[in-house]
């Protein structure tokens, strides 16, 4: 075994899963085949809101090759209701979500009928044949109006209102009234934000195949939560937990839309055991579109009231929160995830949350990257600029007065939580002098004074999060059905390589190369030595999976203290072959030595040693093999700033990013190439937000943008080159001093974009433009109006079908 | 992708696959790239019984100098008009907005002549072809006939192509010499046209002697900006003038028609600037 002399960690190494998944030499759920395997197709519901009177499958169910046709009446008695985690108040109203509707469609998309046929292709055939009558009902879209329960999503419920989730500073204890604050306060700010409706677009789109042969199911699915898919597939199914496997193979992307249970995953389940074969039902792109979870969704009325010196006094936020139709796994608390981040970096004297959780006939929403964060901090640095707009103070100027110093770590804030630590002012520091600030606004004024038809603006954004999720006894405060800890295994083989077994579920993120460079420094075997086995529940038996940025603070510290167990057993084996005293053995570069003397033994020749156990200390058992479970005490709390020049035409409204710097703290890094990589992704989402994305519904609730051609993500071509740094304030709530990468982009650059945008355009009678900032947007604004918020998007397939049809 | 049930027939001579398509009826579909079609196979938008691809006709591809005219085959693959030198050298235009059709996966695939058939008004090809006077030659069953491009778009993704009549050439008049410039505002790389100008202008001793100004997305096919063009003629090339006849791209308030006059004067500023 050789030893490793530089240090793994802070690495830049490529990602040593990268040539599998790019060249598709691996195992996508799709790239499955079984004998005898089945193919689901999915009929979806085509109206927002309707009875079904009656479902005729004759025809269908003749078909060629047609296994069998189900309906939500033929699986009634198994399918049981998909598990919503996380019931965030004593009295929450849940509806009752079938995998496949029974009596009643609540979005357009819903499952309603399956096909089961021999091949993908007679199975989608088939799906055109199955008759449906719908009885039509009034289709419930907008939050406000949904409020007046004119028109129920769930005539059964009496409402539309699932629930309210309050926390006030002063019943918390930490802080006082926030009414008090904003009677006193000599400036008081209230603005209505909208955070559209957002699709999580993964790259690889829903796949589940179940096996039901050999005693067991094996379930693969394209899941970023396998432990906890098992975990409620058995508890809906009544399946013993047992008796599912899951798997979690190589998964194309996740950003929340794969942190879930979904009807698909339950269905092939259902329809494995009924048919006694396998199955297998991967989705097209416009299908996952229709389903698969959306994210955000949120009118945020913000109320900032401060002193006219510029300090921030108190902060209420009252959000109406968009459920959809059915709550999904953790659906109703995703807009609670923000509840403790509004008040940001900013000392608040007083602070209330109030969200009201509301159904209407859309897709259910769920996470998506960021997750209730990105929400928050589009709010409070969007009030930040209204406020120095307000005062007339720099915004940056403004923010750093009210910021918490670097000396007051930890701080307890006014939502009650304990940032442990943090520099605003040095990321703050370095951001502006890499961004050039100074010059740029010289630039800014210029554009101004000459009246050029191309404004710039000059856009901030000073955020934190909570990552790390998470302690459990704060999730279970929280109501949270589940724990936050996470699990990690070390099996040193006799040849002196390493298996290394995580409960963290990569989907993407490259955990295979981090979690060996964390290996290879502990142990000091070489890089290359280490496997990261990961997403199979038989291998990996515990875990709570990946979402959240949790993965590197909390799995990777269980990493940590596996790699910890397994040296302090090895250090006793090799006192005992060096025979010399414990204590006076030490390990260095992947050897042991005794103190003061030439006796070396090699970490190899140890794990040898105690795999064939022929010499062992008095009652060792043989094996180096390890596990550890770690439950963090506290969150942790990246954090940055990012800084955005626009320019804006304001003859045709296009935004132009010409400059962005994003400098992060995000703690410790073990690889800065792939936490500049997920920098980078996580910009482009933000960014999106604020310029591209929308998933728009029309009055009937269909969604019209269910293809990519309608639905604008964003490609390389459409962003600017990122400029990234970072300041490294490690985290003290774990060993690595890691906070979490996999949001900081997306949360933060949203407000910095739209801040911009702002600034450009201030001058000259702007105030506010809604999300996504289109050039019909900017335009409109410009010209004193407010552009409708469903403008469609030009030319592609959404207007092929708007013509009828036929090209 | 999983279409609907079709046939997929594969002719090696344009006669023959004019025979195909009389054979199989209205039902059938040419293919060409697929850049349009297979999208709309794949959402069942559309169920042709029969494909017949014209893909392996190579007398279909390629640009030939034909004197006072190039004539540009229809399976000729974007790629290729934005590397060709006749195109560059007499009708710069079609190269210019061809370096702005989506991306290079889709340029390597789809045909000149395929996005003219799918006649989707935010195509980018529509509008340029029709400012440049081309004329579509076309092959049925009764042999072969022009038809100029100001007939050949009739409505949203519908043409002058009867259902058995096959695109094979497009003849553009040489437009030597000339500036040109397409100004496209779309919102990300990939996507459509909001709104999109064509334009190509003929400068002698410092006047307009001639322009062509296509529209693209602003109506149900592409649109002749011609107003725009008898305004600039015998003007001086120069901003004021150009600015002034660019008022005639459209006459309405709405974001598009704002678009259309000030993208209109982006383009031929850019296209006088050569």
């Amino acid at each position: 075994m050789t030893a490793t002399a530089e240090p793994e960690v802070g690495k830049a190494r490529l990602r040593k899963e990268d040539a599998r998944l790019i060249t598709g030499q691996t195992r996508w759920t799709d790239n499955i085949q079984l004998t005898g395997m089945l193919h689901m197709a999915v009929l979806r519901s085509p109206v927002a809101h309707a009875r079904i009177r009656s479902i005729d499958c004759s025809r269908a169910t003749a078909m060629p090759g047609v296994a069998i046709v189900l309906t939500g009446e033929d699986l009634a008695a198994e399918q049981g209701s998909l598990p919503c985690a996380w019931p965030i108040t004593e009295d929450m109203l849940a509806p009752p979500a079938p995998a496949l509707a029974v009596d009643q469609v609540n979005f357009a998309g819903e499952a309603v009928a399956l096909v089961i046929a021999d091949n993908a292709y007679r199975a989608a055939d088939a799906l055109a044949a199955i008759d449906v009558d719908y009885d039509e009902l009034p289709v419930v879209l907008d939050l406000a109006e949904a409020l007046q329960d004119n028109d129920l999503v769930h005539p059964d419920l009496g409402t539309n209102k699932s629930a309210t989730w309050v926390y006030d500073s002063a019943d918390a204890g930490s802080g006082t009234n926030v009414e008090d604050e904003i009677a006193s306060a000599e400036v008081v700010l209230e603005r209505t934000f909208r955070q559209q409706r957002l699709i999580p677009s993964f790259m690889e789109p829903r796949s589940v195949v179940v096996d039901p042969s050999a005693g067991m199911f094996t379930v693969w699915s394209a899941t970023q939560i396998p432990h906890i898919l098992r975990w409620m597939l058995a508890a809906v199914s009544g399946i013993s937990e047992h008796k599912i496997r899951v798997i979690a193979p190589d998964v194309g992307g996740g950003f929340g839309g794969k942190l879930q249970v979904t009807p698909e995953e339950l269905l092939c389940l259902l329809v494995a055991r009924r048919m006694g074969r396998p199955v297998k039902w991967t989705e097209s792109r416009t299908e996952s579109m229709l389903s698969a979870h959306h994210g955000r969704d949120q009118i945020q009325k913000i109320t900032l009231s401060a002193r006219r010196d510029g300090t921030v006094t108190g902060l209420k936020v009252e959000l109406l929160a968009d459920m959809g139709a059915y709550l999904r796994l953790v659906t109703p608390g995703i807009p609670i995830l923000g509840a403790f981040m509004f008040n940001a970096i900013y000392k608040f004297a007083a602070y209330r949350f109030v969200c009201t959780n509301v159904f209407t006939n859309k897709v259910p929403t769920d996470a998506y990257r960021g997750a209730g964060r990105p929400e928050a901090t589009f709010a409070i640095e969007r009030m930040m600029d209204e406020l120095a707009v307000e005062l007339g103070r720099d915004p940056m100027e403004l923010r750093q007065q009210n910021w918490i110093k670097h000396d007051e770590f930890p701080f307890t804030t006014v939502a009650g939580l304990t940032y442990d630590s943090g520099n605003y002012e040095a990321a703050t520091a370095r951001a502006m002098e890499l961004f050039d600030y100074s010059a740029l606004r010289e630039e800014q004024e210029r554009r101004r004074s000459s009246g050029d038809p191309v404004q710039m603006g000059i856009g901030i954004s000073t955020y934190t999060e909570m990552c790390g999720l998470a302690p459990s006894r704060v999730l279970g405060a929280l109501r949270y059905a589940a724990g936050g800890w996470e699990s990690a295994s070390i099996r040193m083989l006799p040849t002196g390589k390493v298996e290394v077994i995580t409960g963290t579920s990569p989907h993407g993120q490259g955990h295979e190369t981090v979690w060996s460079q964390i290996v290879a420094d502990r142990l000091g075997v070489p890089f290359e030595d280490v496997e990261v086995l990961h997403g199979d529940t038989a291998s990996s038996h515990r875990g709570m999976d990946s979402y959240g940025s949790r993965s590197l603070a909390v799995g990777g510290t269980a990493l940590v203290h596996a790699a910890d167990k397994v040296l302090a057993k090895a250090r006793r084996l090799a006192a005992h072959m060096m025979e010399c005293d414990e204590a006076d053995v030490e390990f260095a570069t992947g050897s042991f030595s005794v103190r003061g003397t030439s006796t070396v033994r090699s970490l190899g020749d140890v794990v040898l040693a105690a795999h064939v156990a022929h010499d062992l200390p008095e009652g060792m058992e043989p094996g180096l093999d390890a596990d550890a479970t770690f439950d963090p005490d506290n969150f942790s709390f990246p954090h940055g700033t990012h800084l955005c020049a626009t320019e804006v035409d304001t003859q045709t409204g296009m935004v132009k990013i010409v400059r962005y710097v994003a400098v992060d703290d995000v703690g410790t890094v073990v690889n800065p190439l792939i936490v500049d990589g997920q920098v980078h992704g996580g910009l482009a989402q933000g960014i999106a937000q604020a310029l591209y994305e929308e998933a728009i519904h029309d009055e009937m609730g269909t969604l019209t943008t269910a293809t990519l051609a309608d639905y604008l993500v964003p490609c390389a071509a459409d962003l600017p080159g990122f400029i990234t740094a970072r300041t490294a304030t490690p985290a003290t709530s774990n060993p690595l001093g890691a906070k979490g990468v996999g949001e900081a982009g997306t949360i933060a650059s949203t407000p910095a974009v739209v801040n911009s945008v702002l600034d450009a355009l201030r001058h000259m009678g702007v105030r506010d433009i809604e999300m996504p900032m289109s050039p019909e947007r900017v335009w409109t604004a410009l010209q004193g109006g407010v552009a409708d918020a469903s403008t469609p998007a030009a030319g592609g397939l959404g207007s092929i079908d708007s013509q009828g049809g036929q090209p | 992708m999983i279409p609907a049930e079709f046939r997929y027939l594969c002719p090696s001579t344009v006669d023959e696959a004019v025979r195909m398509l009389a054979e199989e009826g209205e039902d059938a579909k040419i293919i060409a790239g697929g850049q349009s079609l297979v999208p709309v196979l794949r959402m069942r938008l559309a169920a042709p019984t029969a494909l017949i691809d014209i893909g392996g006709l190579t007398e279909l591809t390629g640009v030939r100098d034909d004197g006072d005219s190039l004539f540009i085959g229809a399976m000729t693959t974007h790629y290729e008009v934005q590397r060709d030198h006749l195109i560059h050298d007499h009708a710069l235009l079609l190269k210019l907005v061809t370096d702005t059709v989506a991306d290079p996966q889709v340029r390597h695939r789809g045909t000149f002549g395929g996005s003219l058939c799918h006649a989707d008004p935010a195509g980018d090809l529509l509008a340029p072809v029709l400012a440049l006077d081309a004329v579509m030659i076309i092959a049925g069953p009764d042999g072969r006939r022009e038809v100029p491009a100001s007939e050949f778009f009739v409505d949203y993704f519908e043409t002058a192509l009867a259902p058995n009549e096959i695109l094979i050439d497009v003849r553009v008049p040489k437009y030597t010499g000339w500036g040109a410039h397409y100004e496209k505002l779309n919102r990300v790389a990939q996507a459509w046209s909001i709104v999109a100008v064509a334009a190509a202008v003929q400068v002698r001793d410092g006047s307009i002697a001639a322009a062509r100004v296509g529209l693209t997305n602003v109506g149900s096919g592409p649109v002749r900006a011609t107003d725009v063009e008898s305004a600039l003629i015998g003007q001086p090339a120069t901003a004021e003038s150009i600015s002034s006849a660019a008022r005639w791209a459209s006459s309405g308030d709405g974001y598009k028609d704002n678009l259309a006059r000030v993208l209109t004067d982006r383009a031929l500023t850019a296209a006088v600037a050569g």
